[in-house]
Formats: structure tokens, sequence, C-alpha cells
């Protein structure tokens, strides 16, 4: 018998049932198909942003000022005649990007350290897992303002600090799964094959666990997504003249006495993008059966 | 017992050691010296400004000297406002910052709490799904677009309540407690519902049922007790967030807390007031969180017995 074998076997009944499978659950659960249509719009719009925004980023119209929603700018305009619908495409550009890149550096580092941790165990998972739980007593949310104020308000930080806050629940989570994975035959009979370590992990173990850790990552980006538009907010995030979600809600924050439009709309976008998120991820949580990944 | 606590509080020594490591150096890996300002300054007054920071000094012993400071209840003083020092402006905004925590955490628990066990006792009906959607709305809706949506409607539509302040005019005080206590109330929601659930599957309340208790008898002295346990472990990192969260409501509200005092530090780079406040706020976390897992052992029959053999 072959290594192609045996997991073939393993894979074939787990695997492709487990997803077809968890599809059909998915697609029953009308505000997780919701979330996901909403997402994809959204995905869509910042990806075509220049080639649909119906003005430039730049283009300002002092003798306009702030006006209301109307036909000509259907989310109104701010104090400097700005279009306020342009400004939230390409700020969602912004948002957007921080979610997915800051949620892909901590997958990364998150699954790799979890799944040496947890396959190689012993006193190196010992000692890998008690810098995630020291990690984990440190308060983060004070750390990444003090990193923006000592390195500058710069956007590659920002990706790289959220990023490395987050990896520490993807490292636990992907410890456990592979714990438990370790203890099953067709990772034995990989080993006792003569399996690289490397490739075992990579090939049997990941793929494996890719339930959970596709839950966990779609909780993870509205919570990224929070922590940049807290950052921004409070004039520590994205810079001028670039722009984000967070920084319009703090521009229409200012003004809101006198043009509550500036407020209202970038701040129904990004809690209706978070809705969208978190409800894909409870549903998707549902469909691939996962528990306590949340937590 | 006591050994638990014990053996916690030495897990958090490290942890604060290396904050306060951690924080020291990246203040001094900053870019720029606190005084390259855009005044040329005369050689000797600046000699004197850095002999008085101990600047002239080797790191490693400007470090040693710090936690020495440290150890004495010294946190450092203040670059931008010279005769200010951190110890003072923790004294003037702590107070305030901990009443507007305590308001937030009690309409947090009791609004959060009071949602998730109604909607644990009654699951998949409407006494389960309104209450949960708000706190689905709670969680997606920051604090900092939920202050300003607040004060548009009750402070400047409805004129009900004060736009700002703290202790100023009467009434004051609720949009800030209530904008910071809204997503926490959320996840109590949540963790409660949760928790409830599973507590009301077990044996121990079948029996309850059994023997005849009346259902609301069978709730408060056998499930929620251990429905609420998550909701106690939670308490902690709760506190980091009530804390991150007074920086945004603090700012919004024009409160004068030690959260607007941090984030207007951050914004002056003033290097010695971040040092101070940073190494402060967090060993007020560290020991926080350490409170709430004390808290959640000690609810713990299981936990309890493990450690209670000394206690």
């Amino acid at each position: 018998m072959t290594t192609e074998v045996i997991t073939d076997i393993a894979q074939a009944e787990q695997g492709t049932s487990l997803w077809q499978d968890a599809w059909v659950r998915l697609k029953k659960n009308r505000l997780a198909v919701c979330g996901l249509i909403v997402l994809l719009i959204m995905v869509m719009t910042a990806l075509l942003t220049p080639w649909i925004a119906p003005y430039a980023f730049d283009a300002q119209n002092l003798d306009l000022g702030a006006t209301p929603p109307s036909a000509a700018h259907w989310l109104g305009t701010d104090i400097f005649g700005r279009d306020m619908l342009t400004q939230i495409l390409y700020g969602g550009r912004i948002s957007l990007a921080v979610g997915f890149i800051a949620t892909t550096v901590a997958l990364l580092i998150g699954v790799t350290w979890g799944a040496i941790a947890g396959y190689v165990g012993g006193r190196v998972d010992a000692v890998m897992m008690r810098l995630v739980d020291i990690l984990y007593a440190l308060p983060f949310m004070i750390f990444i303002v003090l990193l923006m104020v000592v390195f500058g308000r710069n956007m590659l930080l920002l990706f790289l600090a959220i990023g490395a806050v987050e990896w520490l629940t993807m490292a636990r989570i992907m410890r456990g799964q592979v714990q438990s994975l370790r203890q099953q035959e067709f990772v034995e009979a990989a080993i006792s094959l003569g399996l690289p370590t490397s490739t075992i992990i990579r090939r049997h173990l990941v793929p494996n666990a890719l339930g959970p850790i596709i839950v966990y990552t779609t909780l993870t980006i509205p919570g990224v997504m929070l922590l940049e538009a807290f950052l921004s907010f409070l004039g520590l995030g994205v810079q001028p003249p670039q722009t984000s979600w967070g920084l319009l809600i703090s521009y229409g924050a200012d003004t809101m006495e006198e043009y509550p439009w500036l407020l209202i709309y970038p701040g129904l976008t990004l809690t209706v993008t978070l809705f969208s998120l978190n409800f894909l991820g409870d549903g998707l949580r549902d469909a691939l059966d996962v528990r306590g990944s949340r937590d | 017992m006591w050994r638990f606590i014990g053996s916690r509080l030495l897990q958090a020594v490290p942890v604060i050691l290396a904050v306060i490591t951690a924080t020291f150096f990246l203040v001094r890996m900053a870019p720029g010296g606190p005084f390259d300002s855009e005044k040329a300054v005369i050689p000797e007054v600046r000699a004197a400004l850095e002999a008085q920071y101990r600047l002239d000094q080797p790191l490693a012993s400007q470090y040693f000297a710090y936690l020495g400071d440290l150890a004495s209840g010294d946190f450092g003083p203040s670059f931008k406002y010279p005769g200010r020092s951190v110890n003072e402006l923790i004294a003037a905004g702590l107070p305030v910052t901990a009443e507007l925590g305590f308001y937030a955490l009690l309409i947090a628990t009791l609004i959060g709490g009071l949602a998730g066990v109604l909607a644990s006792l009654k699951p998949n009906t409407a006494q389960d799904y309104v209450p949960m959607a708000l706190a689905m709305l709670g969680i997606c809706m920051p604090t900092f677009l939920l202050g300003p949506l607040l004060v548009l409607l009750f402070g400047i539509r409805l004129e009900w309540l004060p736009v700002s302040g703290w202790g100023d005019l009467p009434g004051d005080k609720i949009l800030p407690s209530l904008t910071l206590g809204a997503a926490l109330a959320a996840y109590i929601a949540r963790l409660s519902r949760a928790g409830m659930l599973e507590v009301l599957s077990q044996d121990y309340i079948r029996t309850a049922r059994a023997k005849g208790l009346p259902e609301w008898q069978v709730v408060t002295r056998h499930a929620l007790r251990g429905g609420l346990l998550p909701v106690v472990t939670f308490l902690g990192p709760a506190f980091a967030g009530l804390l991150a969260g007074s920086f945004v409501v603090e700012s919004i509200f024009q409160i004068p807390g030690l959260g607007r005092f941090y984030v207007q530090a951050a914004f002056n780079r003033d290097y010695t007031m971040i040092l101070g406040t940073t190494v402060f706020l967090s060993t007020l976390i560290v020991l926080f969180n350490l409170m709430s897992d004390v808290l959640a052992a000690w609810l713990n029959p299981r936990l309890r017995a493990q450690y209670g053999s000394s206690a």
C-alpha cells in the first residue's frame, strides 16, 4: 500500500463530503448568504473603484461646499465639495486591504506557529505556547497606539502591527487541531513511511484543519477592520491624503451637527460590512460544524 | 486557592516586566530625540535638560534607573509640560475613568446579562432573536460611531441630554457610559446566552426540574451560577476593551480621564508621558486579568477542588 492510497482514503472520507455538505448547509443560512453577497459586491467595487467612482479622488469643489445627497452626488459632498460616494469607495479600498492583508499576516504566523508546536510537542510545544500565553496577557491595544507613535503613522506598519496581534488565537486553534489530528492513523502512516515533517504538516495536517481556520479567519477580518478604524478615528491610523472608513467617520463626527450625512453614510458602510463578515463567519461555523472558535 | 492566586501572581510578574522593558526600549528607539525641536537650543540648556531626564547616561543605566523609579511608585515626568508628572495626571484622570468604566460595566452586565439569560430560556423564538440581533448590532457598531450617533440623536436633535462633559451638567454621564457599555453588553449577552444554553441541558438541571422546583428557581438557584461563568472569565479581557474604548469615548465627550490623556500624549509625542501611562495601564490590565481568573476559579467548583486542598 502506498502513501497516496492511504491519504486518498482518508481524504475521500472526510474531505469532499465535508465541503459539499458544508456548502449545502451554508446555502440554507439566509443571513450568511446575504453576507457573502454583500461582501462580494464590496470587494468588487473596491477593486474597480478607479473606473467606477463617479468623481476623481482628489476632485474638490470649494464653491459647492457641503451639500446633502442629490442626483449629482448620491451621498452628498463634504465641506470641500468632495463627492462622498467617491470618498467611501476609495476609503473602502484601504479599509478592506488592511482587513485582508493584516489577517493574512496573522494567518501565516499563527498557522505555522500552532502547527509546529502541536506537531513537535514536548518541550518545544511548552516553550512556544508559553510565549503565546505571555503575549496574550500583554495589552495590545495600548501597544499598537505606542507603535504608531514611535514609528510614525505608516500603513505598512499598521498592517504588520495588527497582524502581529491577531495571530495568537490562530496559533492556539491550529495547535489544538494538529494535536488531535496527530493521533489519527493516516498521520501515523505518513510518519512511518518516513515523510519529512514539513511535508506532513503541509500536506496532511493543514488541509485537515482548514475548517476552523477558515471560520476563524472570517471572524478575524472584522476585528482587524475595527481596529484600523479605531486607530484612524483617533488620528493614529491612516493619514490624509489617503482615507479610510474610520477616518471618514472621524471627519463626519466633527461636523455632524450641520452635515449629518457625512457621519451616517461612512458609518453605515462600515457597519454593514462588519455585519456581513460576522454573519458569514457564524454561518460558516455552523456549516463546517466548528465549535468554540470564537473565544 | 491561595496556591492558585500565588502561582498566577508569579506569572504576572514576567509579563509586567516584559511590558516595562518593551515600552522603555521602544520609546527610546523612536526616531529623533525629544529635544530635536524646531528651535535651536543653547548647548548648555540642552545638556542641563538631558541631564535632568538622564539622557546623558548610557541606555542600560537609564533603564535600571527607570525601574528604580517605578519601584518607588514614580512613573516619571512629562516632556511637553515641564513640572507636570505622570503621577499627577494619573491621580487626576484615574478617578474619572474608573467611574466611567464602572457605570459602563454596570450597564453592560445588567442589560447584557438579562438579555442573554432571557434569550437562553426560550431559544429560537422572538425572545431569543430580538436581543441577539441587537447584540450583533452592538458588536458591529463601533464605539466611535455609536457615540456620535447617540450625541446627534439625544444631544442635538432631541436636546434631552448634554453633548459633552463629565459631572458639569445633570445627566452628562449617561451618554458616555451608555456608549462605552454598549459593545460590552452585546458580548456579555452572547456569552451568557451560550453559557446558559450549555448549563440548561445538563443533568443536574433536569434533576432540579424533576424534583418539582418552579422554573424561576431552577434558573436562579442552579443554572445562573454555572451559566454566567463564561461572563466572569470574560471580565478581564473586557476591562482591556473598556480602557481602549475609554480612549474614544473620552475624546468624543471631552472627558478629562486617563484615556484622553493617553491619546493626547500619543498625539503630542510626549515620550515620557507615553512611557509612564503605558506602563501604568498595562499593569492595571494584567492585574485585572489576574483578578478575573481568580474569581472564575473561585466560582468554578471543579477548579476550586483542584487547588482548594491547601485553602
